[in-house]
C-alpha cells in the first residue's frame, strides 16, 4: 500500500515540478529519486517529518526525518556518498555502506536537495596544504575523544563513532561542517578551512601511519596487544614447555 | 691453491675426525650412566649452532646500517632467530646427546625436632640473666614503636598528608576570563551551538586539574539547570569542569543529536568508562559509573566587549571524588 | 663400554677451574650436590621458569632503556624527524621515549621487547599460579613459597603499571588519572594517600615522576628479585613437588632429572626459547606505538583508552559497577571508583592469600604434601578455583566491551547488562560443571580399573592391586 502511494507520488511530482522554471534535467531525475527514497522521512521539498508536523497515519508514511531546507549540497553529498542515506529505519544510526545510487544519481539528488534552499555547496578541501602536526593537535582536541586518536573509531554512549579508514577528504570536510547523527557540528569560526585541511591531512596520514614497530595489530593499544600476548606469546611458550618437558606418562 | 687444499683438509678433519679417547676415570664407578653416541644429533646441533651464529652475525650487520627501512623488524628477526636456533640446539642436546637420568632422592626431612628444641633452649638461656622481662619487653616495645614512627615520619614529606585542602583549590574566581588553548578570549557572539569548546582560566596553569572547562552553548530555552543556577549561563552558555568526577579522565566527548525525535539527547561523555552527563541539566549523570555531576562554573558576560568571564568558583570540588568530597566548597589558592 | 669424548685441554681446563674455585670457596661438595639436584619432569613445572627467564629479559632490556630515557616532566617542544609531532608541547619524558624509539638504533626493538616481556611476565606468572593452585602445590611445606609468589604477582602488576605510565603519552596519562582516582576513592584516607604519593592534586608535583621512576627501575625490581631469590631458595630447600605416577614417586622420594647433565640444557633451552619469542615479537609486532598516541595533556582524551591486559580486569570492574556512591545526603563516603578499582582486586588477592589456609580448613589436612593432586582428585578445590577464575575472567572480558562494540556491533549497554548477570551466573555454572566433570573423570577411571582387573582375572592372572 505504502509503496503504491509512493509510486503515485513519484509519478505525480515530476509533472508538478516540470511546471516550475529553472530546474534542469538533473533535478528532475533527482526529484524522482527523492520522491522514491527520501520523501517518506524528509517530506515534500525537504520540509521534514516530525511527529508534530506529520502525525502518524497521514499517507500511511511512518518516516521521521529532519527538514532539508538549507542543508545544501554539502550535507546531501555527505549523506549520500557515505551511504548513510537512505536509511531503512529512522531510529537506527546511519552506517557507512555502499550507496544504492550510482554517481549520476547521487549528483542528481544532491542538486535537487540543494535546490530547496540556500545551503553550502560541496566543499573542495586541500589536504596537501595542511600540516599533519597541526592536524594531530586539532584532531586530539576535537575528534579523538570519539574517533580515537589514530581514527580507529570508538564508542559514544548509545552510538558508534566510526573509524575513518574509508572517509575521503571531501567527506571529512563535510562531516565536520554537518555533524552527522550525534557528532558535533564545527563552524568555520571554530575550525577554519585551513585548520580543516590540516585535520584532513592528519586523517589521511592516519590511514597508513608510521608503523615502524612492525605489524600494527589495529593501533588501538592494549586490547589486541593482550590478545597477542596470550594467543601468540603464551601459546608459543607453553608449546616450548611441552616440547622440553615431559607430557603424560603411560 | 695450496692454501685452499690445506683448508679443505683441515675442515675435513674437523668434521670427520671424531676422537674417542680412553676414559680417564675408568678405574672408578661411573657417576653419569653411559649412553650410545648419536652422530646425527651432533650434526643437527652443529647445524643449529651455525644457524644461530649466522642469525646473530646478521643482527650485527643489520645494526651497522644507519638508515635502513624496517630496521627494527630485521633486528628483531635476526636476534630472535639466533635465540631460537640456540634454543633448538640446546633442546636437541638435552633430548638426544646427554643421558637423561632418572634419579631418586629423599625429600628433605620435614623438620629437625632436636635442633628446634636446642634453638628454643638457646634463646631461653641467652636471656637467663633478665629478671624483669615484662618490664623490659614493654620498654623495648616502646622504643621499637617510637623508632618505627621516627623512621616512617619523614615519608610524610612526600606530600601534604593531613592537609587535603589543596584538593579544593581551583584557579577560577569571579571576573577571570575564559580563554582557549592559545589564550584567545571566548566571545559570546562567536560561540556556536551544537559543538563544544575547551576553555582555560586566563593566565593560569592549563595542566592543573581545576583548570580545563568544557563549554557548550544551547538555546536558553533548552536549559533546565538546577534551582539557583538560573543566571549561570548567559546566552545559554554552560561551562563544566572537563575532568570526570569518576576517574579523572578528560570529558572529551560531546554527543549532539542532529534530529531530536529519533536520537538521544545532548551529553558530555568521558572516554574512560563512558560516564555520561546531561549538560542541559547541570551535568547530571545519565549513564555510566560517575557518582556526582560535573561541577558547573557560573559564567558572566562582560557587556562591554562580549567576553565570557567566570562569575565565581565551581558548584562543587573538581576531579575524582573522595571521602567527604562535598564537605567544602572549592576556593582559590591563598 | 665408556666412550668419553674429551680432549686433553678440556680436562685440564675443567680440573683447573674446579680446583681454583674449591680451594677458594670450599664449595665443591655443594656444587656437586647442586649438579645432582633432582628436577621432577613435567611440562607444567616449567611455567615458573618461563616467568623467571622473562624477568631476566625485562631486567636486561630495562637497563638498556634507562641509558636513554629521561624521567622528567619538564616541558619541551618536539623538533625531531617525526612529522606529526613536530612543534608539539610535551614532557621531556615523552620526547626521550619517542627519541629512543626513533633515533637510537635498536632502541625500538629493546622498548618493544621490554613491553612484550612485561605482558608475558604477568601471563606466565598467572599460568604458573593456576598450575600451582589446581595441583594443590601450595600446601605445606610450600605455603610460604606460594605467598612469596603471590606477592611477586602484586609487585609485577604495579611494576608494569608504572612502566607504561612513565612514558607520559596520552594513554599513560589517562591511566595515571584513573590510578589517582582509585587511590582517592579509598575510604577515610584515600585523599591523604593520593596527595602523599602524587605530592599535590593531579597531575602532581614534578617529583612524582622521579618517584615513579625510582620505583620502576630500582625499588620494585629489587623487591621482585629478592622475593624471587627467596622463592627459589624455598623451592630448592623443600624440593619440587611431583605427580603420583609410579611406585617410585612417593611422599618420601622425589624422582627426576639431575641438573647436570640432563636438566641444564633443557632449562637453558627454555631460556633461549623465551628470549626468541620476546625478541621476535619485539621486532615484528608493534606494541604501544607512543608516537601515534601523542603526548598527554590533562584536558585531552582518546576513545577506548585501555590499560595493559593485566589491569584489564580492573577497567572491566570500573565499568560494570553501577553509578553508586555511598553518601549521606550530599556527604560522600565511598566514591564509586573504590568498588571496581580497589575493593575488587583486594578481594581477589585476599582470597588468593587465604587459599592455603582455606584448603587446610576444608580438608583438615595439616601434614606434609610432596605429591600433587591432579585437578580431578580434588573436585571441590578445582571447582571453586574454576569459579573464582570465571568470575575474574568475565570481569576482565567486560573491560574490552567498548572495542567489541566498535568491532562487532554488539550494543555496549546490552553487553554491560549481560556481563552484570554473568558475573553472578558464570562462577556458579563453572562451579557446578567443573565439579561434575571431575567426578565423572574419577568415575570413568574407577570403572576402567575395575574392567582391567576383571579382564586380568578372566585371563587367570593375579588380581592387580596397584592403585595409582
Amino acid at each position: 500500500m505504502r509503496r503504491l502511494l509512493l509510486l503515485a507520488l513519484a509519478l505525480a511530482l515530476p509533472s508538478a515540478a516540470s511546471a516550475q522554471p529553472g530546474l534542469g534535467v538533473k533535478a528532475k531525475t533527482g526529484q524522482g529519486l527523492y520522491a522514491e527514497h527520501c520523501l517518506s522521512c524528509h517530506g515534500v521539498d525537504g520540509s521534514g517529518v516530525t511527529s508534530a508536523s506529520h502525525p502518524r497515519g497521514v499517507l500511511d508514511v511512518r518516516g521521521l526525518g529532519p527538514p532539508l531546507k538549507d542543508v545544501g549540497a554539502l550535507a546531501a553529498d555527505f549523506y549520500l556518498t557515505t551511504g548513510y542515506m537512505p536509511l531503512e529505519d529512522p531510529h537506527e544510526q546511519p552506517r557507512h555502506t555502499k550507496s544504492p545510487f550510482d554517481k549520476r544519481e547521487i549528483a542528481a539528488l544532491v542538486a535537487y536537495v540543494a535546490s530547496f534552499g540556500k545551503g553550502p555547496p560541496v566543499p573542495t578541501p586541500h589536504p596537501e596544504r595542511g600540516d599533519v602536526s597541526v592536524g594531530l593537535s586539532l584532531f586530539t582536541e576535537h575528534c579523538a575523544g570519539c574517533h580515537q586518536v589514530v581514527a580507529e573509531g570508538g564508542y559514544v554512549t548509545n552510538a558508534v563513532a566510526p573509524p575513518l579508514h574509508e572517509a575521503t577528504p571531501v567527506q571529512i570536510a563535510e562531516a565536520v561542517r554537518v555533524g552527522p547523527y550525534l557528532m558535533p557540528r564545527f563552524e568555520k569560526s571554530q575550525i577554519s578551512d585551513a585548520q580543516l585541511d590540516s585535520i584532513i591531512a592528519y586523517v589521511q596520514w592516519a590511514k597508513h601511519p608510521d608503523d615502524r614497530g612492525g605489524w600494527s595489530i589495529g593501533r588501538i593499544g592494549p586490547v589486541p596487544e593482550g590478545l597477542v600476548a596470550w594467543l601468540i606469546a603464551a601459546v608459543a611458550l607453553v608449546g616450548c614447555c611441552v616440547v622440553i618437558g615431559r607430557r603424560v606418562r603411560q | 691453491m695450496n692454501a685452499l687444499r690445506r683448508w679443505a683438509i683441515a675442515l675435513g678433519v674437523l668434521a670427520l675426525g671424531r676422537k674417542q679417547r680412553r676414559p680417564r676415570f675408568a678405574d672408578r664407578p661411573r657417576i653419569v650412566p653411559p649412553g650410545a653416541p648419536d652422530p646425527r644429533a651432533e650434526w643437527l646441533v652443529l647445524g643449529l649452532l651455525l644457524g644461530a651464529a649466522a642469525a646473530a652475525a646478521g643482527f650485527v650487520v643489520v645494526y651497522s646500517f644507519n638508515h635502513l627501512s624496517h630496521q627494527t623488524q630485521y633486528l628483531g628477526l635476526s636476534l630472535g632467530l639466533a635465540f631460537a636456533f640456540t634454543a633448538a640446539a640446546l633442546v636437541v642436546v638435552a633430548k638426544r646427546l646427554v643421558v637423561t637420568e632418572e634419579l631418586e632422592e629423599d625429600y628433605p626431612v620435614p623438620g629437625h625436632p632436636t635442633t628446634q628444641e636446642e634453638l628454643e633452649q638457646l634463646v631461653a638461656e641467652g636471656g637467663d640473666r633478665f629478671t624483669r622481662k615484662r618490664l623490659l619487653l614493654t620498654g623495648a616495645g616502646a622504643a621499637a614503636g617510637a623508632l618505627g614512627a621516627a623512621v616512617f615520619v619523614p615519608a610524610l614529606s612526600l606530600g601534604p598528608f593531613l592537609d587535603t585542602d589543596a584538593l579544593y583549590e581551583t584557579p577560577w574566581r569571579r571576573g577571570r576570563r575564559l580563554v582557549d588553548e592559545h589564550g584567545k578570549p571566548f566571545l559570546l557572539d562567536e560561540l556556536e551551538r551544537e559543538t563544544f569548546y575547551t576553555a582555560y582560566p586566563e593566565g593560569a596553569d592549563k595542566e592543573e586539574v581545576g583548570s580545563p572547562l568544557v563549554v557548550v552553548r544551547f538555546e536558553p530555552s533548552e536549559l533546565h539547570l538546577p534551582a539557583g543556577r538560573r543566571d549561570w549561563a548567559p546566552g545559554g552558555v554552560v561551562a563544566y569542569s572537563k575532568i570526570c568526577t569518576h576517574a579523572g579522565c578528560a570529558v572529551a566527548l560531546f554527543r549532539k543529536p542532529t534530529f531530536r525525535p529519533v536520537e538521544p539527547g545532548p551529553a558530555l561523555i568521558c572516554p574512560c568508562h563512558y560516564s555520561t552527563f546531561d549538560p542541559t541539566r547541570g551535568a547530571k549523570v545519565i549513564f555510566g559509573p560517575a557518582g556526582r555531576p560535573l561541577p558547573q562554573l557560573p559564567l558572566l558576560l562582560d557587556r562591554e566587549n562580549g567576553e565570557l568571564l567566570a562569575a565565581g568558583n565551581f558548584s562543587g570540588p573538581v576531579g575524582p571524588s573522595w571521602w567527604g568530597v562535598r564537605s567544602k566548597a572549592p576556593r582559590n589558592p591563598s | 663400554m665408556g666412550r668419553a669424548l674429551e680432549s686433553a685441554e678440556e680436562s685440564v681446563v675443567i680440573r683447573g677451574l674446579v680446583r681454583f674455585l674449591d680451594e677458594r670457596s670450599g664449595t665443591a661438595p655443594f656444587v656437586k650436590k647442586a649438579l645432582r639436584y633432582v628436577f621432577p619432569d613435567h611440562w607444567s613445572f616449567l611455567l615458573g621458569e618461563v616467568a623467571l627467564y622473562t624477568f631476566v629479559i625485562l631486567v636486561g632490556t630495562g637497563i638498556y632503556l634507562t641509558f636513554f630515557f629521561e624521567p622528567s616532566t619538564a616541558s619541551t617542544y618536539y623538533a625531531g624527524h617525526y612529522a606529526p609531532l613536530r612543534g608539539h608541547e610535551m614532557s621531556v619524558a615523552y620526547r626521550s621515549a619517542v627519541d629512543l624509539s626513533f633515533k637510537v638504533r635498536a632502541g625500538l626493538l629493546m622498548r618493544q621487547t621490554h613491553h612484550w616481556a612485561a605482558d608475558v611476565f604477568v601471563a606466565s606468572i598467572v599460568l604458573h599460579m593456576l598450575r600451582v593452585f589446581f595441583t594443590g602445590a601450595f600446601r605445606k611445606p610450600r605455603d610460604l613459597t606460594y605467598y612469596l609468589g603471590l606477592t611477586m604477582l602484586v609487585f609485577a602488576l604495579l611494576e608494569g603499571y608504572l612502566g607504561y605510565s612513565l612514558v607520559d603519552d596520552l594513554l599513560s596519562g589517562m591511566g595515571l588519572a584513573i590510578g589517582y582516582s582509585v587511590l582517592m576513592s579509598v575510604p577515610f584516607v584515600g585523599a591523604n594517600l593520593a596527595l602523599l604519593v602524587w605530592g599535590a592534586p593531579f597531575p602532581g608535583k614534578a617529583e612524582f615522576w622521579s618517584r615513579m621512576y625510582v620505583a620502576h627501575v630500582f625499588l620494585l625490581p629489587i623487591l621482585i628479585a629478592t622475593l624471587l631469590a627467596l622463592h627459589l631458595f624455598l623451592v630448592a630447600a623443600r624440593h619440587h613437588t611431583q605427580f603420583r605416577e609410579s611406585r617410585r614417586t612417593t611422599e618420601k622420594k622425589v624422582v627426576g632429572i639431575p641438573t647436570f647433565p640432563g636438566y641444564a640444557p633443557r632449562s637453558l633451552g627454555l631460556f633461549f626459547s623465551v628470549a626468541a619469542v620476546l625478541f621476535l615479537l619485539g621486532g615484528l609486532v608493534q606494541i604501544n606505538p607512543i608516537w601515534l598516541w601523542g603526548p598527554y595533556h590533562i584536558a585531552q582524551g582518546t576513545n577506548g583508552a585501555q590499560p595493559d591486559w593485566y589491569l584489564g580486569w580492573l577497567i572491566g570492574a570500573l565499568r560494570l559497577v553501577p553509578n553508586l556512591d555511598v553518601t549521606i545526603g550530599d556527604y560522600t563516603l565511598v566514591p564509586n571508583a573504590f568498588w571496581g578499582g580497589a575493593l575488587f582486586p583486594l578481594l581477589v588477592f585476599m582470597l588468593l592469600y587465604l587459599v592455603p589456609w582455606l584448603d587446610r580448613r576444608a580438608t583438615g589436612e595439616y601434614g606434609f604434601r610432596n605429591l600433587l593432586d591432579r585437578p580431578r582428585d580434588a573436585p571441590w578445590r578445582t571447582a571453586l578455583g574454576a569459579a573464582l577464575f570465571a568470575w575474574v575472567f568475565v570481569i576482565f572480558l567486560a573491560g574490552a566491551s567498548d572495542r567489541v562494540f566498535v568491532s562487532f556491533g554488539i550494543s555496549y549497554v546490552a553487553q554491560l547488562w549481560i556481563y552484570r548477570v554473568l558475573v553472578f551466573v558464570l562462577p556458579l555454572a563453572a562451579l557446578i560443571v567443573t565439579r561434575r566433570f571431575c567426578l565423572a573423570l574419577q568415575e570413568s577411571e574407577r570403572l576402567g580399573q575395575i574392567r582391567k582387573q576383571a579382564e586380568a582375572e578372566a585371563r587367570g592372572e593375579l588380581p592387580q592391586t596397584e592403585q595409582l
